[in-house]
């Protein structure tokens, strides 16, 4: 199949970093190490393998960093102020978060409008409302989130795979199955092909593009979840630029970002690679954060003209066959 | 009340449709019945209605009035996919299907075989093969659709369409884009699915092919119906005639060829040139004051051959002498700046900026080629529109209005304006009147021998060889991408050209994937 | 001509309507000082803040207009920001100037060669200086909040001409270069044609590649104009903050002056006024002592707004369309 060369380049970019790291720094090559590294990065891969779904079908959404703050107040104040069961304020934030996201996915649809900019008033929309809500960071103490944090599966060596690690794994294999096995995964790549033709082939394209947002708001809603059990609190200003890092892990991962092409497994080994630089920094001690962004950008920057070249190069040797475009 | 006596069972019956866009009535009161097993050709002129006709039947739009019954019973699709279960499915010239899905994927879509809610893929790759073998296309149904040619992806659309049990399958412009083997294969196919009791309504500009495929034709004029008559006791002429609403003056037809002078020095020569991959090298020297016309099937090199003269592409070997004196024509702006003027064949994505009102269209190459810093006054503007407007009776004579409201042919001549704004003495039109309506067609034949007698030159690709051998004073024959021959004087003749097109006896297959 | 008029009127009475409600919000709203030689009063106020991202949108305006988008402003202003502010206390203010603009320039430029060299849509193309640009603003602030003294750069923040604030003065400058080179040129036909049909514009003889190169650096230039403003005005530059979300404004500020993001036709002067009404929505919700924080809600409503507004037409447009050319 023809989305398997990126994805293959990914995963030996990935192990190259990785070898490097460990040339480097032995000590990276540890369970301890890698299986920190699934819990760092758990919130990232979850939001990362709804956004594969969206820009496949050649959307974008840039909500998702905010619908995460906004998830992580909701949880904090449902659970600490107004005394919901823990349980009862997952469910509430998971529906908004869904809901939040199918009225994108809606406005999208039926206004005909661009993906990027209705998804930035989604942005504001939702980074505004967990202001309202608080601007505090609020703590989290109650009892399922201790348990939760005390959950681990223990690797030899010394690794701890935890709780959320696992909900990050259970997604991820979910979300490839669905991308990749499903009607509706097909859908979601036809889409990204074209949606006028999408139409006309009798997929109800207005459904697809509500369920494609839906998905993608319910696992930021799910990463902001995860990401409270990860810190413990919430916050306003939590995750703030997190779509970016989110987008720029799919498109690592070999997914075009005009659609059309990509998998989830990729994504995944995009959030890895990210981590791992980030790893890297740790382990060096000298270096900045900043570094992190810059090296993400070169990556960035790597993967698209990779995609380009393919591109024109699949361009030119049709042209070349006498195929009309 | 069907309108001939004829015994096959009605399949598609539309009464009494009508539909407006605003002020514009696009259809009124229009009926169309299509029986089982023909083949019924739809045509008329550009804003007869056809397309509106198309989207109302396929619920692409709503109507606002009228009633559709297929096999008796009465149905009101509200979209493609209403149509589709309905068993009305479309088949457009653009293929309507997703070239980064695997053939089997675009077969299936929607539908695939699952078990548990997983696609079985090894069922459905079977059955897609099956299935196109069927139509006797044998391709390897895993690959990216987008990796075969366009013939094998209008098959495998009609072969969707058919396999959703369609019983009306709308063929829009399938041809346009296919060489005349492929346009066999595509009739075979019809014919086929005919005898299967299938009702295939066939919209095509190719009045031969109408002629040689359908057994009915409908005619609609200005949203209206003209009238339904079977294809064998329809004369071309009254075919015309009822399209047209006008006798057409014999115009077409008729050899006017260039005072026989003896010939000017050229102003451009080619020598050997060309490039690999993209066209073998040719010779060629453009006169002023003569018409060349470069004919082929599509895929021959004509499109190639006039834009490597444009520098649209750019030719990695040969030489051009312009005036006598060695050039280079590395870009378009190259070419502009020698006085060279290019009306492509996709009007749509390459010539008009549909936005620009007629005025900035027209003026655009010329404020281009004076460069940013002599900026042309509103004044001079308006001034070069409104000439070029009256020149070439451009409707409405708006300089305003932005070119994507006008119709195909006023588009047509608005690019004529843009080149001729700029006093060129080399004008490159690529299929000048493909899908235009007949009137403005006249026109723009009438405006090539009139730009001749000026003195220019013209180097015009045309695939209806009736017309290009009405104005050619030397025609270009190509075949595979290389210049095979070239006629002059009486060798002009449709017999002539024909045996020069099919001089290898025979053409070459483009069909399966690489 | 008429058709320019009533193209921009929503924008000014949008504008109006909401300096209206401001007044109502704030009675002193519209009321002007003159002291120290320069204005002080809300109005001012709104000019002088709103320059940064009026600045932008002159920028990005054009880029739009060639169908394209410039995600990196924001990231572009923090790094002529952190140069300039890095540079200010040992170098003379023309260098400190030539080196942050040149900066600008150059990413506007990587940005360009990515879009009109390479062929990358312009979304994934400055995306890539989006992520790394601030990391690089860091680089050269060491993570650091760096401030300076010199007088001379603080003035472009704080200074005034005629009464009037640096920032406000520079912005008009910068519109009537803009308009100048845009207007009085045939640039802006250039640009309408490539955004319009890219593909039509290079066989008409428009050189698309070199518009496009020349929009994106102008952008670029803008970026850093706006990001040297803004660490001008806080004697200082914050590579973690400066022009954060900014370029979002920006986009704004043109979509509310009535340029759509599918490019073709564009106004300078609108997008500017565009600008100025997300500042003055701003302001107000600043004088009314809500909190700050419902200003992105506000801004959300107004982008949907706006959006839903424009589509409308579109739809219009578009079904004239598709009944025009059956």
């Amino acid at each position: 199949m023809s989305r398997l060369p990126p994805v293959v380049i990914t995963a030996m970019v990935l192990l190259a970093g990785f070898v490097i790291c460990a040339i480097q720094f032995p000590a990276i090559a540890s369970t301890r190490v890698v299986a920190n590294l699934l819990t760092d990065n758990a919130f990232l891969a979850v939001v990362a393998t709804g956004m594969t779904f969206v820009i496949i079908s050649g959307g974008i959404d840039l909500s998702v960093g905010s619908v995460i703050g906004f998830t992580t107040v909701f949880v904090a104040l449902a659970i600490e102020a107004w005394g919901m069961p823990p349980w009862l304020a997952f469910l509430a934030v998971l529906s908004i978060c869904a809901l939040f996201g199918a009225a994108m996915g809606g406005i999208i649809h039926h206004f005909d409008l661009p993906p990027f900019i209705v998804t930035l008033a989604g942005m504001f929309l939702a980074r505004g409302v967990s202001f309202l809500l608080s601007t505090e960071s609020l703590p989290i103490s109650a009892p399922v989130y201790s348990a939760v944090s005390d959950f681990a599966l223990r690797l030899p060596g010394g690794g701890r795979v935890t709780a959320i690690a696992l909900i990050m794994l259970a997604v991820v294999i979910a979300g490839a199955g669905l991308l990749h096995l499903t009607r509706f995964g097909a859908n979601v790549y036809a889409l990204g092909g074209s949606r006028t033709t999408t139409a006309l082939m009798g997929i109800p394209v207005g459904t697809m593009t509500v369920r494609i947002y839906t998905l993608s708001g319910l696992l930021s809603g799910l990463a902001g979840i995860v990401f409270s059990f990860y810190t413990a609190s919430g916050y306003s200003l939590s995750a703030v630029g997190v779509e970016l890092d989110t987008i720029a892990a799919v498109v690592i991962g070999g997914t075009l970002l005009t659609g059309g092409q990509g998998s989830v497994i990729g994504t995944f080994l995009g959030v890895l690679i990210q981590g791992l630089i980030q790893t890297y920094i740790t382990f060096d001690g000298t270096l900045s954060s900043w570094w992190t962004k810059i090296v993400t950008g070169v990556l960035l920057f790597a993967f698209i003209a990779l995609q380009q070249t393919m591109i024109t190069v699949a361009r030119r040797s049709a042209a070349r066959a006498g195929a009309r475009p | 009340m069907p309108l001939s006596s004829d015994t096959t069972p009605v399949l598609l019956e539309v009464r009494g449709l009508s539909k407006s866009f605003g002020p514009l009535q696009a259809l009124q009161n229009v009926d169309f019945t299509l029986r089982a097993g023909e083949i019924h050709a739809l045509l008329g002129e550009n804003g007869a209605g056809k397309s509106t006709l198309i989207k109302l039947v396929t619920g692409v739009l709503p109507c606002d009035a009228g009633t559709f019954r297929l096999g008796g019973v009465e149905i009101a699709p509200r979209s493609a996919s209403d149509a589709l279960q309905a068993g009305i499915a479309t088949v457009y010239q653009e293929v309507n299907l997703l070239p980064n899905l695997s053939v089997a994927q675009n077969l299936f879509l929607g539908r695939q075989p699952t078990r548990f809610g997983v696609v079985r893929q090894g069922e459905m790759r079977r059955r897609a093969t099956a299935l196109l073998a069927d139509f006797g296309l044998d391709v390897d149904v895993g690959a990216p659709l987008g990796s075969f040619s366009v013939a094998v992806q209008q098959i495998t659309a009609i072969a969707r369409a058919i396999d959703l049990s369609a019983r009306v399958l709308i063929l829009d412009e399938p041809t346009a884009s296919l060489d005349r083997h492929e346009v066999e294969i595509l009739f075979r196919i019809m014919r086929q699915l005919a005898r299967r009791d299938i009702g295939i309504v066939f919209i095509s500009h190719f009045l031969d092919q109408i002629y040689e495929i359908s057994d009915r034709i409908t005619v609609l004029r200005n949203g209206r119906l003209i009238g339904e008559r079977p294809t064998a006791d329809l004369p071309r002429l009254e075919l015309i005639r009822m399209m047209l609403g006008r006798e057409l003056a014999e115009a077409t037809g008729v050899r006017i060829a260039a005072s026989a002078q003896a010939p000017r020095a050229p102003c451009a020569s080619f020598e050997g040139y060309g490039k690999a991959g993209y066209i073998t090298p040719f010779d060629l020297d453009l006169r002023p004051g003569e018409v060349v016309g470069l004919t082929g099937l599509l895929g021959s090199g004509r499109t190639e051959t006039v834009r490597l003269i444009f520098g649209a592409e750019r030719a990695d070997r040969g030489h051009i002498e312009i005036d006598g004196a060695p050039a280079r024509l590395g870009s378009p702006r190259d070419a502009i700046r020698h006085g060279f003027g290019y009306c492509p064949e996709d009007r749509k994505t390459d010539g008009i900026i549909p936005d620009l009102t007629v005025r900035e269209n027209i003026v655009l190459a010329l404020q281009a080629k004076r460069g940013l810093r002599r900026p042309l006054a509103r004044r001079e503007q308006d001034e070069i529109a409104m000439r070029f407007i009256k020149l070439l009776d451009v409707r409405p004579p708006d300089s305003e209005r932005p070119v994507g409201l006008l119709s195909g042919g006023n588009q047509q001549k608005v690019l004529l304006a843009r080149w001729l704004a700029t006093a060129p003495r080399l004008l490159l039109l690529d299929e000048p009147t493909r899908g235009i309506d007949v009137g403005a067609h006249a026109e723009i034949v009438r405006l090539v021998r009139e730009l001749r007698d000026e003195g220019l030159s013209l180097l015009v690709v045309s695939s209806e060889l009736d017309e290009i051998v009405t104005y050619s004073d030397r025609l270009i024959v190509l075949r595979d991408r290389a210049h095979v021959d070239e006629l002059r004087g009486e060798e002009i003749a449709v017999p002539r050209i024909l045996a020069a097109i099919a001089a290898d006896g025979e053409v070459r297959t483009r069909g399966a994937a690489r | 001509m008429k058709f320019r008029s009533r193209r921009g009127l929503a924008q000014f009475v949008a504008l109006l309507v909401i300096l209206l409600v401001d007044r109502l919000v704030s009675p002193q709203f519209f009321d002007l000082r003159f002291q120290d030689g320069r204005l002080f009063g809300s109005l001012i106020d709104v000019l002088n803040r709103g320059a940064p991202v009026a600045l932008l949108s002159l920028g990005m305006v054009l880029v739009i207009a060639t169908r394209g988008i410039d995600l990196s402003v924001g990231a572009v202003m923090a790094i002529a920001g952190a140069i300039a502010a890095s540079l200010a206390d040992s170098h003379a203010l023309p260098l400190v100037l030539a080196v942050a603009l040149g900066a600008g320039l150059a990413c506007g430029l990587w940005n360009g060669i990515l879009v009109a060299v390479f062929g990358i849509q312009p979304i994934i193309a400055t995306l890539i200086l989006m992520v790394a640009g601030r990391g690089i603003a860091q680089l050269i602030t060491e993570g650091r909040i760096v401030t300076f003294t010199s007088g001379d750069l603080a003035w472009l923040g704080n200074g005034s001409v005629l009464g009037l604030p640096a920032p406000v003065v520079i912005l008009a400058g910068m519109l009537i270069v803009t308009a100048a080179v845009v207007r009085g040129s045939a640039f802006g036909l250039l640009i309408e044609a490539t955004g319009g049909n890219a593909r039509a514009a290079e066989l008409a003889g428009v050189g698309t590649r070199a518009t496009l190169l020349a929009v994106y650096a102008w952008c670029g230039l803008c970026a850093a104009l706006a990001g040297i403003i803004a660490a001008a005005d806080i004697l200082g530059a914050d590579a973690n903050n400066a022009g954060l979300w900014l370029e979002l404004d920006a986009i704004l500020a043109v979509v509310i002056g009535g340029t759509s993001l599918f490019g073709g036709r564009f106004s300078l002067v609108l997008a500017v006024v565009g600008a100025l009404i997300i500042q003055a929505m701003n302001t107000g919700i600043l004088l009314s002592g809500y909190p700050p924080e419902l200003n992105l809600l506000v801004k959300s409503v107004v982008v949907l707004t706006v959006l839903l507004l424009q589509s409308s037409r579109l739809t219009a447009i578009a079904s004239r369309f598709s009944g025009g050319k059956p």
